[in-house]
């Protein structure tokens, strides 16, 4: 099995999410990570999933993903020529003597300290899910509370643009 | 007794051209498009004037449905409208009656429904339009805008209980968006691969004022069918044609959809490739025909098994290598070469790979393969199939399909079933149940034309017959439509008979009563034992209840047959009634039982050609 980023462009509309995550459990996929937001265009969202998939079974979820009547457009990224991120929000224990330690791996994955209490850090970071996964690891002795990840979201390197073409009446 | 006259019925025939046939021919190219040739016009009027001013621009003649709370709005200017609303008895009746409708005459089928059990009771013929691909349009009602999402009285949430049943469904939040949102639910139901949408309208949105305009513009950005195959695909099919030494064009249910039945027989009669139906499309290929081999799968012939298992290349048009076809996927046509061909490129590959594929709409791949075809023999290429054929014919030969008479004495349920067929004729059009009658009814009648077989093929949903025959008789007046029910169907939605009755659709109804849930009591004569676990419904034995009281009750004319000396005359009486419906209560045996058969999860090499008669295909032949 492997991982497989799609984007899919869908219309900013009520409910579409749910067609398409839907379409996934129904169809047998699991979904490792998923992320929506708008784009440069209001009526199009992105929807980024990362699934674990085999090429064929894939195919298919993708063409049937493409019979959504929302859904206008599906690329799937090559992590070769893709950047792809996720933001990790995570609160430390960080009491005055361990402080110091955990703002040097703080500073090494450079990532951010974006509030502080008395026991507590928490610390912002974006990156590869390798790199989140290293500075958790690293995190991990200090004793962590309490943390949030985001799904993935992905672009293509170069000049060229998904949300350029004909599905797409606005862009 | 006083009956309705049918002469209602004549009014149907009116506006025959609806969204349905005027968008079929468009190209899709262009994202938004306005639809209809209705000049454009405004009016001040609610949402639901709005909603009947929409059905009535798309040329719907006909819809089934039941009102309620939420969409009492909706019924006041049906009231006036030059639709005809056929007041059902149950949802899921509208629901069929709109698939039969759509099935017998290719034009969208409505149904509507209020909000919650309303909407929850079209979930059935939704599904099953949807995994036969039926263009239907369901409209309900829903609670008003403020109210969703409180567990108001009678709320449910449809749209998403048919998210994974509808090809697209709407939850219709202004009511100016009426207009649109009925031309875009029509577009999608009929264009492409059919399937059903499903148009949620709150309340307060029919009672709101606004402005009814027409024609909409259609706003569908990612909806783009592929209607026109690659010509390079199609080169490669016919290069393949040109040279297979055992090929089989396998048809399915898009080639009926398409209207591709006429070229389906030049390209079969150009290429002399022999030709299964699947049991969506009895009737896409005449099965007088002689390279016609049968229907495939199951219950298929002996012929249409080995011939799709034996193949070197399979030429699918419109069929999706359903598991009631392939049997055991991994040994379904081993050497075959697989050129797939549908309007909905997700089919292709999804079960079995396809070696050429080929995305289009039927009409226009079987157009673009009679031309390419036409070029290979023009520079000679052709190939030789005396051989095949030989082995082919050898199989019809020593493998027809028939039954054997009942050892008890009993009624035949598959004479009763072929009587019907012969007697009625091929331009009749009949519509099965799900079960050992539809099977019978696939076999033992003789289709010739399209359009003249309805069943619940995907979903196989019991109780189908009665209200997609009524929906059909709906549709085509003046032909004679015969329901072949069992008795365990025909309990499920026989009320519709009252809808009939009152509403003058002289449907005909032969009831194949053998007193048992038969199809699952010959699983249970198979593979369990003989252990009939609740498969006896008690109409023989106690005839309960008695179904020529019952139909009486509902306002039709009830007739029994028993004996094979009065089925003729039976269905002849019946024939000869055409104010009211008629219900005939064939009393047949128990025991008959569907032969061939490939059981469940088994290869099509296994097929018995009775219970304990494998066929002898001569192997040294291949």
């Amino acid at each position: 099995m492997t991982m497989h980023t799609l984007s899919v462009l869908v219309e900013n509309k009520p409910g579409v999410l749910a067609r398409v995550s839907g379409l996934f459990s129904r169809r047998g996929f699991n979904i490792d990570s998923l992320a929506v937001g708008e784009t440069e265009n209001p009526d199009v969202s992105r929807i980024t999933i990362v699934v674990n998939a085999e090429s064929s079974p894939l195919e298919q979820v993708t063409k049937q993903l493409n019979k959504l009547v929302n859904v206008l457009k599906i690329v799937e990224l090559d992590p070769s020529i893709s950047v792809a991120r996720e933001l990790l929000l995570v609160k430390v224990r960080a009491d005055r003597t361990a402080r110091a330690q955990v703002l040097e791996t703080v500073n090494l994955f450079r990532a951010r300290v974006v509030d502080v209490a008395a026991d507590t850090l928490t610390i912002e970071a974006t990156g590869t899910p390798d790199k989140l996964d290293a500075l958790l690891r690293d995190l991990e002795p200090f004793g962590i509370k309490e943390m949030v990840q985001s799904g993935l979201v992905a672009i293509g390197r170069g000049s060229r643009a998904i949300t350029a073409g004909p599905a797409l009446r606005a862009a | 007794m006083t009956r309705p006259t049918p002469e209602t019925l004549a009014n149907t025939a009116r506006r025959a051209r609806t969204a349905a046939e005027s968008a079929s021919d468009v190209d899709h190219a262009a994202a938004t498009s306005a639809v209809g040739a209705v000049r454009p016009a405004q009016a001040q009027v609610s949402g639901a004037g709005s909603l009947v001013r929409s059905l009535e621009a798309l040329g719907v003649d006909v819809v089934f449905g039941i009102p309620g709370g939420a969409i009492l709005p909706a019924y006041d200017p049906l009231y006036d409208s030059t639709v005809r609303h056929i007041l059902v008895r149950h949802e899921q009746g509208a629901g069929h009656a709109a698939t039969g409708y759509a099935q017998a005459t290719g034009r969208v089928g409505v149904c509507i429904a209020t909000s919650g059990p309303g909407a929850t009771n079209l979930v059935t013929p939704i599904a099953d339009a949807y995994m036969d691909s039926v263009p239907l349009v369901a409209i309900t009602g829903q609670v008003a805008r403020p109210s969703i999402g409180t567990d108001a009285f009678q709320e449910a949430d449809i749209q998403g209980i048919t998210l994974p049943i509808t090809k697209h469904n709407f939850l219709v939040q202004e009511a100016s968006e009426i207009p649109r949102v009925l031309a875009e639910a029509f577009h999608l139901a009929s264009t492409g691969r059919p399937g059903p949408v499903l148009v949620d309208i709150p309340k307060d949105v029919l009672q709101a004022p606004t402005t009814f305009a027409w024609p909409p513009t259609l706003d569908l950005p990612g909806y783009r069918p592929t209607l026109h195959p690659h010509g390079k695909q199609i080169r490669e099919a016919a290069r393949l044609m040109s040279n297979a030494r055992r090929p089989v064009l396998y048809v399915g249910g898009g080639v009926l959809k398409a209207g591709a039945t006429e070229g389906l027989r030049r390209l079969a009669e150009l290429t002399g490739i022999p030709v299964v139906t699947t049991l969506m499309a009895l009737g896409a290929f005449p099965d007088s025909h002689r390279q016609h081999l049968g229907m495939p799968g199951m219950h298929g012939t002996v012929a249409a098994v080995y011939g799709l298992q034996k193949a070197d290349l399979i030429v699918a048009l419109g069929a999706r290598f359903d598991d009631r076809v392939t049997g055991k996927l991994d040994s379904f046509a081993p050497d075959a070469t697989v050129v797939h061909a549908d309007i909905d490129p997700a089919e292709i590959g999804k079960n079995r790979h396809a070696d050429v594929p080929i995305v289009g709409d039927a009409r226009h791949v079987i157009d673009e393969l009679l031309a390419a075809v036409t070029v290979e023999r023009a520079a000679g290429r052709t190939t030789d199939l005396v051989d095949w054929w030989a082995q082919l014919d050898d199989l019809r030969e020593r493998y027809p399909l028939g039954y054997e008479e009942p050892s008890d004495g009993t009624l035949s349920p598959q004479y009763v079933i072929k009587r019907l067929g012969e007697i009625a004729g091929p331009d009749a059009i009949y519509v099965a149940g799900v079960g050992q009658h539809q099977m019978w009814a696939s076999q033992f009648i003789s289709y010739e034309k399209p359009q003249t077989w309805l069943n619940s093929g995907g979903l196989g949903t019991m109780g189908y017959a009665v209200p997609a025959a009524m929906g059909a008789k709906v549709g085509r007046p003046d032909t004679v439509v015969w329901a072949v029910d069992g008795d365990g169907c025909f309990q499920m939605t026989n009320q519709e008979l009252a809808t009939c009755a009152l509403e003058g659709i002289p449907v005909k109804i032969a009831v194949i009563n053998n007193g048992n849930l038969g199809m699952v009591r010959q699983w249970q004569t198979l593979f369990y034992n003989e252990r009939y676990s609740n498969t006896e419904l008690g109409t023989h034995k106690h005839r309960i209840p008695d179904f020529v009281k019952l139909a009486e009750a509902l306002g039709c004319v009830g007739l029994r047959c028993e004996t094979a000396e009065d089925v003729d005359r039976t269905i002849e009486a019946a024939m000869s009634i055409n104010d009211a419906p008629v219900v005939i209560d064939f009393v047949v045996g128990k025991d008959a039982m569907v032969w061939p058969m490939v059981a469940a999860g088994t290869s099509n090499d296994e097929i018995m050609f009775a219970r304990g008669v494998r066929p002898a295909f001569d192997e040294d032949d291949i």
